[in-house]
Parts: C-alpha cells; structure tokens; sequence
C-alpha cells in the first residue's frame, strides 16, 4: 500500500490538525489496523464463493478502513491513504468488470452471466479452484469500495467547502 | 444480413476519428457498407425472388424468447435495395457537399442511421422492428440538429423527435396488443395466422398512428417540413428517400395479414388521400425548394399510402414500384437542389432563373427525375402511377373517390413538378456571371438515381421484383389476376387518366397566378386551428404548462412530505388489501412462536427499546446513534439464525450509514426541533406506527402465505455443482442473480453519482442563472455561514 508516508511517520497527514482535535489513540489503532483490514477485505473477497464472504461485504470492509483513516485524520489523510485511488475510476472499472465478464459468456456459446469452473491442481494449494465468477466478486468490491470512497470524500469536506473539493471532482 | 448490420455499426463507431483524419473523404469509407448491403441483396435476389427468403437469427435472450431474427423476403430486398441505392449515392454526394468541413458526428450518425434502416426492413420481430425504428427516429434527430448552435435546428429536431417517438410509443403499444393476441412477435409467423377481433382492431389503429406519423401524414406532417434545416444529403437519405418510407414499409408489410380489419382501410384510404392533396397544394405554394421537395414527399407518401395499404395484388403491385420510383426520383431532386444552392447560394425559387445554361447536365438529370415524380408515361414513376390508376378502376363508389382524390393529387404533383422545373433550369439567364459548372462530385452521384426513373422502362425486371410480395395479396374484386406492370399497357383508361393528369397539371401551371391567388385567399380563411405547426406548438407550450403545475404541487421540497405520502399511499392500498384479507379468513398468521432461545429475547428487547428511544431523542447525533443500535440487534437475530452473510452485511452498512449520517449531520443544529403543531405531530405519530404494525403483519402473514415451491431448495442444491460454489447466498449474488447484481450495481453507481453532483451543485451556491438550489442546499447554506 503506498501511500506516500515517509517511513518515520505512521500519520503525516495529522500532523497539522489542531492539538484538541486529535486523538493519539485512535491514531496509533488505525495506523496498526489499517493493513490487516485491508487484508481481511482481501479473504473475504475471496473466501466468498466459499464461506461467509463476497465482493459486496470485502468492499465494504475496505471501505472502513479508509473511513477510519478519514475518522483519524480528517480529509487530508483519507487522501493520503486513497493515494491514487480515484472513486471514479474505482466506479467505472467494477461496473466494467462485471460487464465483461458476464458478457464473455457470449463467445463460448452461452447465456449472458454463465459462470465456468476451473480446477487445477498447483502444489503448494493442492487442489485450486478458480470460478469465473470471482471476476465479478473483483467488479462488485471494486465498485463498493468507490462508493464508500466517493461518500467519504463528498461529505468528508470539511470547513469551507470549496477549498476541500477534491481536485477533478468538478469535471463530474 | 447480421454480418452487414454489424459492418454498419462499426463502421459507423470509427467514422468520426476518421473523418478527423481524412475530411469529408471519409464518407467514401461511409459509403461501403451500403453498397455492400446493394451487392448482397443483388447476389440472393435470384434465390429470393423464387419465394425462398434469407433467415438469419441471433438469439440473444432465449429464456425471455428474444432473439434477432432477419429475414429478406421479395419486398424487404426491394426496400433493402431502395436504402443500399441511395445510401450510397448520399454518402459519395457527401464527400463534394461537405468539402472542408469535418463533420464527424454527422458522419456516424447518417451510417448508423442507414444500417438501422437496414434493420427495420430486414426485421422480422415485432419489438426489434420497433427498436430499430426508434434507432432512425434518434438518428433523425442527431441530423436535423446538425448544427446543434442553431435554435430552429433544435426545435426542428425535437419536433420531429416527439412527433415520432411519441407515436412510435402508441405503434408499441398495438405491437404488443397484437403480439400477445398472436402468441408471437415473428411477423412472418403472425402474418400466416393473423389474430382478428376489436383487440386486434384497436391494435391496427395503434400501428397505423405510428407509421402515419413516420411517414408525415395529416395531421402528423408538420415535422417533415421543418426538418429541411438538416444539411441537403441528410434530407434527400432521411427525410426523402427512407426514414419516410418506414411507416409506408410497415403498412405494406401489414397488409397481407390486417387489410381485412374493419378499421384498416378507411383508416388507410382516408388519410393517405388527403396527405396527397394536402401535400400537393402546400408544395406548390413553396418557395424554398426543399421545403418544396418536403411537401411533394409528404404527398407522395400519402399516394403510396394508399395504393400500399388497399391490399389488393394490382395496388400493391404499383405501391412497390412506386416506393422505388418515388425513393430515387425523390433522392436525385434532393440532390440537385443541393447542387443549386451549392452553386448559387440560394434556393429560394424566386431568386432562381435560367440555370439550364450553366449546368446542362444538372438540368438534364433534374427533368428525368421530376418527370419520373410527376408521373409521365414510360419513366417508373409514370409506369407505377398508371398501375395505381389501374388498381382502382373497377371497384364501387369508394375506389371512384379515392380514384378522383389520387387523380387530382397528381394533377398538383404535376403543376409543382413543372413549377420547379420551370423555376430553376427555365427562364431569362441569371444577370450573373456563370459560377463556372456544378463539380462532378455534386452531380456525379445524382446520375444514378435519376437514371433509376429509366427503368420504367425496363418494367418486366421491376415487375419481376414486386410481383412476389403482390402475390401474397388477394386480387381486387373485377381485378385483372393477371395484371402485371408494362412498359407500354396499349391505350387503357389508364393511359387516358394519366394524359389527362399531365395536360390539366400543364394548365394549373400556366394558370399559377391566378392559383396562387386563389391559394393565399383559401389559407386567410381557413381558422387557425388548422395550422400542424401552430397545433404542435400550443400542444407543447399546454404541456410545459401542465407539467410545471404538477411538479409545484408534487415536488415540494418537504422529505416529511414525501414520506408521509409514501407512508399513506402503502396504508391505503397494500394495508387496507391486508385488512379485507384477514377479515376474509383468506389470509392469516401460521403458527407463531413468541422465542426460540434467550438471547432471541433478549436481542429483540434492545432493539424494541430502542426503536421506542428513537422517538424520544432529541438530540440529532443520539438519534444517529439508537437508530444504529436497532441495525446491530437486528443483525445479531441473523447471527442467531445462522444468516452470517446476511448479518456481517447488515453490520458494515450499519456502521457506514452511522458515518454518513455523522458526516452530514455536523451541517445541521444538534438538537432537532419541531415547530409544528401537536396534532401534527400526533399524525404523523399515527401514520408512522400504523407504517410499522402494517409491515410487521406483513411479515408475519407473507412468511406463511405459500403458494409455489420455493426456489430456495432448488438453488441450495444446485450451488456446488452449477455455480462451483460452497456459500448459497454468494452463488445467487454473482451466478444465478448475475443478471440482477449488474443491475443492483449499476443503480449504486449511478446512485452515488447523483449524490456527488448534488453535493458539488450545493457547494458552488452562487451560480448566475442557476436552478434554484435543492433541500440539501438550504440547510447547508442556513448552517454554513
């Protein structure tokens, strides 16, 4: 995750905010969990064809970790941790996953969004499932997450307003 | 067929870049696939004309039976022709007219316009015909707001984008009436066995309304004048030689199966006989040639109207032919019109005189082809209006109307023909010094299509083409059965009535002063009322009005507003069918059982409490707070019923709506106050725990009211093996719901896409000239100074 944070600092983005309106607490557990829900954004993602899981619920999760860096350090820092993340983009590229892959049922011949099983055998997993749908779990956590992104950035803004909207956002 | 639809869109998908590259040189590039569309049909004609039609099918969703099916039969090859022809003379005509500019999107538009047309012949479904009629109907409106910076283009291009979508919307709705009747959308299939009844009456009416309105009949005619503001090549494809031509397409293609509905022929006689002469009389009042050309279409398009929806062989015979003959006589004069005003700057016939001088040739194709439109013997259109004549000869007291209106119709078409004629290419030479010859760019690509009139006398191969379609349809009682279309028919009433039409057009021309006299005088006194443009104008201006009233009486900015209506309406409707149900004994709660465990207890006491804390609260951030609290007892009965999915869901949403509220909430006082009145509140009290005693009996009875196996045993067996998938729940998300998540997904984007443009409208508050600012915006000014 590079988020553009010298290696001597774990929270750059609060240091200017005002002595009063910091928590160091919450600073030092989002700094320590930020990774490791990411991660677990990760498993659940993946673990969703399998067990409790699925694109919606990992994006959401994902979602929160980059909240509780806005909770932590205010908009400047949820920048810094989206780093170049842009929610558009994240937006347009899930919707544009699942299109596709559900479109490419097309050219094997069949319905729109049929799924295909791919089972392979690699040594260090042992037996490896890959299901076309995953793709579409990838699309829809893509796509979640740039909402929760966008909602963050949006009503994040804080103070006067215009000086807060996030570079580009206009052109929308 | 499919193959050359797709060149179309692809094609048409390049064109810009191409032309940003090449110029006006890239329509040459535009003009393959239309001729490739003529070499095609050319090819299978043979194979076709035997009575062996091409079928070509695309299924696209087979569980809902839709599928794309073409199918190229005797008359779609002679329409599929017709647009291939001209489609390829517009767009080489194009390269020369629009010399110097790069008009890119125009490009694309006119190609993809050509293969929706392409589509609409070949159709043989129902819906997809409709879909691409709306496809030429979009395409029309891109073209005549050509030049998007002009107010009369844009008002051009939304009348006509009104007048036939909304048309086209009644047309669906006799598509699907006749489609449900049927038990099929194949129009091969229910022209075999068509349905009869009033449904299928009221149906025929519907279709009629849209293909009157495509093809400019009264009362629909007045977008097809004003859409003379699109650029000439434009006109002559569009609004001359195809996109008119669907509506008479469509009819022709209902006839064989719905001529015999009660309603069907005076629907058809009436209309098409006085879009004639309405034409004809308005077109030799223009000055503007090519609102003189737009109403000699609407007229002709009345003529062929009328002999394509009379339903008998002869008339069908003649309509064919003259749908070809009209199409490329009526391209070709498009095309020289287009050709005088590039040379001469104007095309307003007073300031046009003698040009027979500079442009020989110009003149030359200009004669055939209005000759050919004005009927005289021997060129197409002569041949196949002699055949219209021909058609209604013999019949009773109706057919002698009807013959007396096209007679006369024609009598105008020949006196405006002539009127052109004489105005441009005739007279005193312009004072001027000649500009020095039409370039051949301009000219070159008008020879074919003017040329086409000659085949008239080539009627045996066109009789060849048409007799197939014509054959399906019965023969007019004391109609010859062997009536075929001929160069010379020897010296009939046919031929007599056309002579006849010729001499008293000749003198309607030479009398034109007097008539136009008399025409000026007839319009002061006719009302008001029955002007189109002025009636289109007052139907929009009353509609605005209507819908502005609506919008202040029902967008009142209040959200309580909103969900109090919201709330009401599900009480009185759902809530009271609820109520008459469990009176009946119909419906009714199985058995109840008050817990299964303790922690179940205990977890729906919280969230009991709490539901009953929100309404105390007072404070705005502790509201936020419980209503959070209900969501986590809520998803904690899940956990307890195993529904993990269902409840690490429930939390994440809970906890990311309790940060969005916090978020928004930091705009707004903390505390909440109510300044209305107590009864008010006691209302709204009312309606919000009748809202909630409604939905928990809903609940109750709807979990218990069984009426079909549930699906979900169904899917929890098929999980492993279809979907490869272990979690149910995450299968039917992304492999037997798939269809239904793009859907969810697509709203959430576009859901979180409206949420940022209102944030971002809010921000910027001052705008000069804007809207007056939304909800969310007072608050935000109100509280952030």
């Amino acid at each position: 995750m590079s988020t553009g944070i010298p290696p001597d600092t774990w929270l750059l983005a609060g240091r200017d905010e005002r002595l009063e309106e910091r928590s160091l607490p919450l600073e030092l557990a989002t700094a320590l969990l930020f990774r490791t829900i990411v991660l677990f954004s990760l498993y659940l993602l993946i673990a969703g064809h399998g067990s409790t899981g699925g694109g919606f619920a990992g994006g959401l999760v994902a979602g929160i970790a980059f909240v509780l860096r806005y909770v932590a350090g205010g908009p400047r820092e949820l920048r810094a941790a989206a780093g170049g993340l842009d929610p558009g983009v994240l937006l347009g590229a899930g919707l544009l996953l699942v299109l596709v892959t559900c479109s490419a049922a097309w050219l094997f011949g069949e319905p729109f969004a049929s799924s295909a099983v791919l089972q392979l055998t690699v040594p260090v997993f042992d037996e490896l499932k890959l299901v076309s749908s995953l793709l579409i779990d990838v699309g829809i956590y893509l796509l979640v997450l740039g909402a929760v992104l966008d909602m963050a950035r949006l009503l994040g803004a804080r103070g006067a307003p215009e000086a807060e909207v996030p570079e580009g956002l206009e052109l929308r | 067929m499919l193959l050359l639809l797709a060149a179309h869109a692809v094609v048409a998908a390049v064109l810009p870049s191409v032309v940003r590259r090449w110029g006006s040189r890239a329509f040459l590039l535009a003009a393959l696939p239309p001729a490739a569309v003529v070499v095609y049909v050319a090819v299978v004609l043979p194979r076709v004309l035997a009575g062996e039609p091409v079928i070509e099918s695309l299924q696209w969703a087979p569980g809902l039976g839709l599928s794309l099916t073409m199918r190229l039969d005797a008359l779609a090859a002679a329409a599929a022709l017709l647009v291939g022809v001209v489609g390829t003379s517009v767009m080489v005509y194009s390269v020369g007219y629009f010399a110097g500019q790069r008009p890119g999107r125009t490009a694309a538009a006119l190609l993809g316009f050509a293969g929706a047309m392409l589509g609409l012949v070949l159709a043989d479904d129902l819906l997809a015909l409709y879909v691409f009629w709306e496809l030429t109907t979009i395409a029309s409106f891109v073209l005549i707001g050509h030049s998007d910076e002009d107010e009369e283009a844009r008002r051009s291009a939304t009348q006509a984008l009104l007048t036939t979508v909304a048309t086209g919307l009644v047309m669906l709705l006799g598509f699907v009436l006749i489609g449900q009747r049927a038990g099929t959308y194949s129009i091969s299939a229910i022209l075999a066995d068509p349905p009869t009844g009033p449904v299928i009456t009221a149906a025929v009416v519907c279709v009629l309304v849209g293909a009157f309105a495509k093809s400019a009949q009264v009362p629909f005619q007045g977008w097809l004048p004003a859409a003379m503001i699109a650029p000439t090549p434009i006109s002559a494809f569009l609004h001359g030689a195809a996109m008119v031509n669907a509506g008479v397409y469509l009819v022709a293609r209902l006839a064989p199966g719905f001529a015999e509905d009660p309603a069907w022929r005076p629907l058809v006689l009436t209309v098409g006989v006085v879009t004639l002469l309405v034409g004809g009389w308005r077109a030799l009042r223009q000055t503007d040639l090519k609102r003189l050309l737009a109403f000699s279409t609407v007229s002709q398009l009345g003529f062929l109207i009328v002999l394509l929806g009379e339903g008998s062989r002869t008339a069908a015979l003649a309509g064919v032919a003259l749908l070809l003959g009209h199409g490329i006589a009526k391209g070709a004069l498009f095309l020289i019109a287009g050709a005088v005003e590039h040379e001469t700057g104007t095309r307003e016939l007073p300031d046009l005189s003698g040009l027979r001088r500079d442009t020989p040739a110009l003149a030359v194709l200009a004669v055939l082809a209005a000759a050919s439109l004005a009927g005289v013997p021997l060129l197409l259109g002569g041949v196949a209006k002699e055949a219209g004549l021909v058609a209604f000869e013999h019949g009773g007291l109706a057919d002698i109307a009807v013959l007396v209106g096209l007679l006369a119709g024609s009598v105008l078409t020949v006196a405006y023909a002539l009127r052109l004629l004489g105005g441009v290419f005739g007279g005193p030479p312009p004072g001027r010094a000649a500009a020095g010859g039409t370039p051949w760019a301009l000219a070159g690509p008008v020879v074919p299509l003017a040329a086409g009139s000659l085949l008239g006398l080539a009627a045996p191969a066109v009789d060849a083409l048409v007799a197939p379609y014509a054959d399906q349809l019965p023969v007019a009682p004391g109609g010859d059965p062997t009536y075929h279309i001929k160069v010379w028919p020897g010296l009939t009433v046919a031929l007599g009535l056309s002579l006849l039409v010729l001499v008293l057009g000749a003198l309607l021309h030479l009398l034109r002063r007097p008539a136009a006299q008399l025409q000026r005088r007839i319009a002061d006194a006719l009302p008001h009322g029955l002007d189109v443009d002025r009636g289109y104008t007052w139907l929009l201006d009353g509609l605005q009005q209507v819908a502005m009233a609506v919008t202040a009486r029902v967008q009142v900015g209040s959200p309580p507003v909103y969900l109090m209506v919201v709330a009401l309406t599900v009480l009185a409707l759902p809530g009271s069918a609820l109520i008459v149900g469990a009176a009946r004994g119909t419906v009714g709660p199985g058995d109840l059982q008050a817990w299964t465990s303790v922690p179940e207890a205990v977890l729906v006491g919280v969230v009991l409490a709490a539901a009953v804390a929100l309404a105390l609260v007072r404070q705005r951030l502790a509201v936020v707070l419980v209503l959070g609290l209900v969501g986590y007892g809520v998803a904690g009965l899940f956990v307890l019923r195993g529904a993990l999915d269902l409840a690490l869901t429930q939390l994440l949403v809970e906890t990311l709506t309790l940060v969005a509220f916090v978020l928004v909430l930091r705009r707004l006082p903390a505390q909440r106050d109510d300044p209305h009145s107590t009864w008010r509140r006691a209302a709204r009290v009312m309606v919000g725990c009748g809202l909630g005693v409604f939905v928990g009996a809903l609940g109750l009875i709807a979990a218990d009211s069984r009426g079909a196996l549930p699906v979900s045993d169904r899917m929890i067996a098929m999980a492993e093996q279809e979907a490869g998938a272990k979690n149910v729940v995450n299968a039917i998300l992304v492999d037997f719901r798939a269809m239904d998540t793009v859907g969810e997904i697509s709203v959430l984007l576009v859901a979180i896409t409206g949420v940022a443009s209102l944030v971002l409208v809010t921000r910027r508050t001052v705008r000069p000239g804007g809207r007056p600012a939304e909800p969310e915006s007072h608050t935000e000014q109100e509280v952030a100074p």
